[in-house]
């Protein structure tokens, strides 16, 4: 059968003010009618260039096919002008964006712009476009669709505008569909019901999809094939199965170990892969991955290895062989590189409590609201409960992390325990003082004994700052040091965070995110404090990147006493680091249990259905599909009772009226739940 | 290094989107042609300021009786005036009190309003709502009614242009600044350098200030410019200074009643206005593009 | 909705109120006795003066004085010209009309030339054209009116003679005017126009526009030029602000009878009373102007709409 796209030896440039720029190189796939196939890469791998390239859109970004061809059923996409191609976009094929908000005009209603381009290609009358429209918006699953096509971009959630996005790009039957990273913006909940909703319409359009990503989980989920690129070429494509059973690549291979699952154990190291991905205006010789694999030779400092085919696989590797031994009979061995890979579980780390049962930091009953904007004086004022009476406690050397989606509250409730915003109401203490109480120069000088990472590597060191000024300013603080001395301590810190002494000197845009982050948390540990809130500290880095951070977090804990309390979205993580995990929803905490207690058996529907909206990168375990329906609803109004009723799909009438309480199924569990699992 | 961790920041930065490499070379080599120019017109024009007399032929308050209003020749480029003092050495010497109005005028205004909207950005809470209502009835008077009426009031003098010129400007640079220091406020390194426990002035002073001049810098350099306007201005409405030298503006306000007959008189003054206060923005132009963090990153 | 715009109209004349009591203030600051253009100092005895201070009641405290003024001005009574003891309020309504037609009509051609020129520079960007209006919108901000309003007056009535130099009377006598001061406004928008358009063209929004196969010239100047238009509807209000001020000189330039050279005059008369009126006036113009293109500017703007 003929394919329906074929890429082949596509190479990209980008004309730039230093000369050009090769975004791809010889890039070569094909997606069969009716087929998904994922194109995964981290950052800066090329894999957006690719699916522009075949729209073409790049031409319209100082972007060029500087060889290779495109075919789209039987049509040469490289080599039609511009108006051919327009009559081929959104008609034969469509492409859905990463960010929904920023995808759609903001000043057309989602109507308007629907229609448009269903008149544009389809010689169809308002009146039936407006009709079709409706039953798109319909099908993707978008409640009231005639109200929401009168509606502006800007008062649709992001969930619902990344469904009205995709019915703009089926409006048209196209024959190919490409969705480049299309739920990386959106909750774990809500990408669930995204994916599942792309298959469904797959089957139902006929359509082939190409999705980028760089979440191998996603890819395992949804993939009938693979394609991973590494700076700009493919290194390797397999049938999903067979790449994640036996990756030809030790880039994918590296990619596969990185990623903390849901089985993993705390304590176990993750796999990392060394390094980060070059630049583009930097690659280095031969085989492009070889600075940062374990196998590399002289031959694949010097020369790059061709891609090779056999049956339905290519991959470009001169160690292909070498690779696959150290692979057999262990699916998830992580024996390629000794030193990095896993120490196995210490059964006193792993086990439910540290060493230490004393409590740490106590929370007792904490709120924050914010007012609502342009409420008038003399009406009710109307507040965002951002946090609603939560209570917890943080022992001595743990790792507590905390869930939620977006709008849960977890963030806020981070930066009230830091008394960086006030609690509305509630009491925190913390190693037998009151936080709350304290003010002026007794807060600051207990801030010695807690410290904070951020989520952005890139805003939260000062750009006019050098790194020693930055690593030292807590010391500057709250220390007195003579400049030598200063000096001393500082490139100690950044050794010991896996940085040369010598980067005291230069400026935080001169490093990749990864050793930003490394830069945050030598800051972070410069005064040697009892606790460290790590707030969302690795989602902004790559999946490779990750995974060393995760390592160095552990391996700090462990040498310098910490305790941690790690805040994320991304539950594999969060699973891999704590001890204990607490889960938030609409400002609530519903449910805190040891670690593997909590993945095993979630008491609360909402726990579980959120570890199901995990997509896992692994094949054996098909998981129970459970997408939770429905979007979380707003902190200004929320429902009563159980705040989750809206969505759970055990609720009953009780569930709609009385608040449940936090109550304990087991010694270590509790759970918010009037009917937990 | 520097280079490819830009590059590699933006790549990291927004996921699906190549860095914006859009801008030709064509348009990069128009704007630097204007600005070199523009760099050219204003060192002249100041040293004009500092050391008129190694350019002008004439001591300015040389009155040749025997050429009165001529048209310009090669004696006379600009021509004479109606004293016959050489227009061209009036236009050098005048150059210093157009400039010095220009330059401190933005001072003065860049400092009181740039000072008020960072205390009031930074502070915020009452003192910024009393500062904005303040800054919002400030901007319902047209500038130079303002400058006017204040200039009129305390009668012409150097000091009191520049003071009316500069109170025209407070609300602008007031605004700006106090808009940036809020947005820098906002930045994750602020609250990283609160949660290490540095004071409250401590992060205003190493953190907040330092990164919110540059927006500042920029409008003080287009500020210029139109300080220069309206200095001018003032002196064309006969608020200028009755003095030997006379400003580029009193110039052109006392040629104007020869228009008919030498149209030289005004026209050059003018002439020099516009010169300057054009190679001024296009430096602003440029300095905004250069700091501007979206364009530095294409 | 509603309650939105009594917000605004209140805050409005809030600011009215603020800015007449500032502008009070700042004559009342000011050095310099309003006597002293009236008589010689030196000539005049002690007396004399001080019944002339009770007369025109500067002998009061300042806040008998700002609360007798703000009276007054509630009872629209704007106070006498210390000159010739004429009102000032029918003075400044019958000379208004004059102003209003140059700011009208020059805001009017600068927002026909800015607009088209600001949006065919952003869409050919780099091209003649582009550069062009680059070039008006760096002039247009560059050129002080008085020079260039004698420039025109000294080549369009003085050489070729096709317009009068002077007067307020029919249309010829507002082209020259208008066109000076039209220069400045077309080359505040033109370049707010351009940097607008420009930036909306990076937005993510126009990638999809191209992925639906629109073409280039739907894209343009159906989509973007509709986000880069809704925020300099705003600058309609700076330049009513600017048209006032350039009035000031143009006026003067071109012997206008309009409030902009009545309050020149009061200027180098210091005729207080006139001056503060003028402002005071002009304040209440530009506070009504920027009102309803707030208001209307919450109707055009979905995103707007929606904050309200």
């Amino acid at each position: 059968m003929e394919p329906l796209l074929e890429i082949n030896r596509l190479s990209v440039d980008f004309h730039t003010r230093r000369g050009p720029l090769q975004a791809l190189s010889e890039v070569s796939l094909t997606i069969r009618q009716g087929e998904t196939v994922c194109l995964v890469g981290e950052s800066g791998s090329g894999k957006t260039v690719a699916s522009k390239s075949v729209m073409r859109l790049i031409d319209y970004e100082n972007g060029r096919i500087a060889g290779g061809r495109i075919r789209l059923g039987g049509l040469d996409l490289a080599s039609l002008s511009q108006n051919e191609l327009r009559s081929l976009r959104g008609k034969k094929m469509a492409m859905v964006f990463q960010e929904p908000m920023a995808a759609f005009d903001p000043v057309y209603t989602i109507g308007y712009q629907i229609v448009e381009t269903i008149r544009r290609h389809d010689s169809k009358s308002k009146e039936d476009a407006w009709e079709h429209a409706v039953s798109l918006l319909d099908r993707v699953g978008i409640p009231e669709p005639r109200i929401r096509m009168k509606q502006y971009p800007g008062e649709l959630s992001g969930g619902m505008l990344q469904r009205a996005m995709i019915a703009l790009a089926l409006s048209c039957g196209p024959e190919l569909l490409i969705a480049d990273e299309p739920t990386t913006a959106l909750d774990v909940t809500i990408q669930a019901q995204i994916l599942q909703l792309l298959q469904e319409l797959k089957e139902e359009f006929g359509m082939s999809i190409l999705l980028i990503t760089h979440d191998l989980g996603i890819a395992a989920e949804i993939a009938d094939r693979v394609v991973v690129l590494y700076a700009g070429r493919v290194a390797e494509q397999a049938p999903t199965a067979e790449l994640f059973a036996r990756p030809h690549h030790p880039y994918t291979r590296g990619l596969l170990d990185s990623i903390a699952t849901l089985d993993t154990e705390k304590g176990e190291k993750l796999h990392s892969i060394a390094g980060s991905i070059p630049s583009l205006t930097a690659l280095p010789n031969g085989c492009l991955f070889h600075p940062r694999c374990p196998l590399a030779t002289d031959k694949c400092r010097s020369e790059a290895p061709p891609l090779v085919a056999r049956g339905e696989r290519e991959w470009a590797c001169w160690h292909t062989e070498e690779l696959l031994k150290t692979t057999k009979g262990n699916k998830r061995s992580g024996g390629l590189d000794a030193a990095s890979t896993a120490v196995p579980p210490d059964g006193a780390l792993t086990a439910t409590s540290p060493s230490s049962s004393q409590e740490l930091l106590q929370v007792e009953g904490v709120r924050k609201y914010y007012p609502v904007k342009g409420s008038l004086p003399g009406r009710k004022r109307a507040y965002i409960r951002a946090v609603d009476d939560v209570s917890f406690s943080i022992r001595q050397g743990e790792t507590f992390g905390l869930v939620g989606e977006s709008g849960s509250g977890k963030s806020t409730l981070g930066r009230v325990l830091l008394q960086l915003e006030k609690a509305t109401a509630g009491r925190i203490r913390f190693d037998g003082r009151e936080l709350t109480d304290m003010g002026g120069t007794s807060l600051r000088s207990a801030r010695k004994d807690i410290q904070m990472i951020f989520q952005d590597p890139y805003g939260s060191l000062d750009p006019r700052w050098n790194v020693g000024d930055i690593v030292g300013e807590p010391l500057r603080v709250h220390e007195r040091l003579n400049a030598s001395e200063k000096k001393e301590r500082v490139a100690r810190l950044l050794e010991s965070v896996g940085l040369d002494a010598s980067y005291a000197s230069r400026y935080p845009h001169e490093f990749s995110g990864g050793q930003r982050q490394r830069i945050g948390i030598a800051r972070a540990i410069a005064l040697n404090p009892k606790f460290v809130l790590a707030d969302e500290a690795v989602s902004a880095l790559d999946v490779s990147v990750q995974a060393q951070v995760v390592n160095l977090l552990q391996e700090l804990q462990e040498k310098l006493g910490l305790t941690y309390l790690f805040i994320a979205h991304g539950l594999q993580i969060v699973r891999h680091l704590s001890d204990r995990i607490g889960v938030m929803y609409l400002g609530k905490l519903v449910e805190i249990a040891p670690s593997h207690e909590l993945f095993l058996r979630p008491a609360h529907p909402y726990t579980k259905a959120l570890i199901a909206s995990v997509p896992s990168a692994d094949l054996g375990a098909k998981r129970e599909r459970i997408t939770l329906q429905g979007e979380i609803p707003s902190p200004a109004r929320p429902p009563s009772g159980c705040r989750f009723h809206t969505r759970c799909p055990l609720a009953t009438a009780r569930c709609r009226e009385e608040e449940p309480a936090l109550r304990a199924v087991d010694p270590e569990h509790v759970v918010a739940c009037h009917y937990p699992l | 290094m520097r280079e490819s961790a830009t590059a590699k920041a933006l790549l990291q930065k927004r996921k699906w989107e190549l860095p914006a490499l859009r801008s030709s070379g064509r348009r990069f080599d128009l704007s630097r042609l204007f600005a070199a120019g523009a760099v050219a017109v204003i060192a002249f024009i100041v040293l004009c300021a500092i050391v008129p007399q190694w350019i002008a032929p004439y001591p300015p308050t040389e009155m040749m009786t025997d050429s009165i209003m001529q048209a310009p020749s090669a004696a006379h480029p600009f021509g004479t005036d109606y004293f016959g003092r050489d227009v061209f050495s009036l236009v050098v010497y005048g150059s210093r009190d157009s400039l010095f109005i220009g330059l401190m005028s933005v001072v003065v205004g860049g400092l009181v309003g740039g000072t008020l909207g960072a205390l009031s950005g930074y502070i915020g809470g009452r003192l910024d709502s009393v500062a904005m209502r303040l800054v919002d009835t400030l901007m319902t008077i047209p500038g130079i009614l303002l400058a006017l009426a204040i200039a009129a009031a305390m009668g012409p003098s150097l000091t009191n242009i520049v003071l009316a010129v500069a109170a025209a400007a407070i609300p602008g640079y007031a605004r700006v600044m106090r808009g940036q220091t809020m947005s820098i406020n906002g930045r994750p390194y602020i609250t990283a350098a609160r949660s290490i426990g540095v004071t409250r002035f401590g992060i205003f002073w190493r953190h907040v200030l330092p990164n919110s001049l540059s927006p500042l810098l920029v409008m003080s350099t287009l500020g210029i410019g139109s300080s220069i306007l309206a200095g001018s201005g003032l002196s064309f409405l006969g608020l200028g200074l009755l003095k030997e030298i006379p400003d580029w503006g009193t110039l052109l306000s006392q040629g104007r009643g020869y228009l008919t007959v030498a149209w030289w008189i005004c026209t050059f003054p003018g002439l020099a206005i516009t010169l300057l206060v054009l190679a001024v923005n296009i430096v602003g132009d440029w300095l905004r593009d250069y700091l501007d963090p979206k364009k530095k990153e294409a | 909705m509603v309650r939105t715009i009594i917000g605004r109209v209140l805050s409005s004349l809030l600011v009215i109120a603020g800015s007449s009591v500032l502008v009070f203030v700042i004559m009342y600051l000011l050095p310099g006795d309003p006597v002293d253009s009236l008589i010689d100092p030196a000539s005049a005895t002690p007396e004399q003066i001080a019944t002339l201070r009770h007369q025109l009641g500067v002998d009061q405290p300042l806040y008998a004085q700002l609360a007798d003024y703000f009276g007054k001005l509630l009872r629209g009574d704007f106070g006498k010209s210390l000159l010739n003891s004429e009102p000032v309020l029918p003075k400044i309504i019958e000379h208004f009309p004059a102003t209003l037609a140059l700011a009208a009509a020059s805001a009017l051609l600068s927002v026909i030339v800015g607009v088209l020129l600001g949006v065919l520079s952003a869409i050919h960007r780099n091209r003649p054209i582009d550069v062009i209006a680059r070039i008006v919108g760096l002039l247009g901000i560059s050129m002080p009116t008085f020079w260039s309003g004698i420039l025109l007056l000294l080549v369009f009535s003085i050489h070729l003679g096709w317009l009068p130099a002077m007067g307020s009377d029919g249309w010829k006598t507002l082209v020259l005017p208008a066109a000076t001061l039209g220069l400045i406004g077309g080359g505040f928008i033109v370049r707010m126009v351009r940097n607008s358009m420009l930036e909306v063209v990076n937005e993510h929004f126009i990638v999809t526009l191209r992925s639906k196969g629109l073409s280039e010239r739907a894209i343009m100047y159906r989509h973007a030029l509709r986000n880069a238009l809704i925020p300099s509807v705003t600058m309609i209000g700076m330049l009513v602000g600017e048209m006032l001020a350039g009035a000031v000189v143009i006026e003067t330039v071109f012997s206008r009878q309009g409030i902009g050279r009545i309050v020149a005059d009061a200027i180098m008369a210091k005729d207080l009373p006139v001056v503060q009126g003028v402002i005071v006036f002009s304040a209440i113009v530009y506070v009504l102007v920027n009102l309803l293109v707030d208001i209307s500017y919450s109707y055009i703007d979905p995103r707007v709409r929606r904050a309200a």
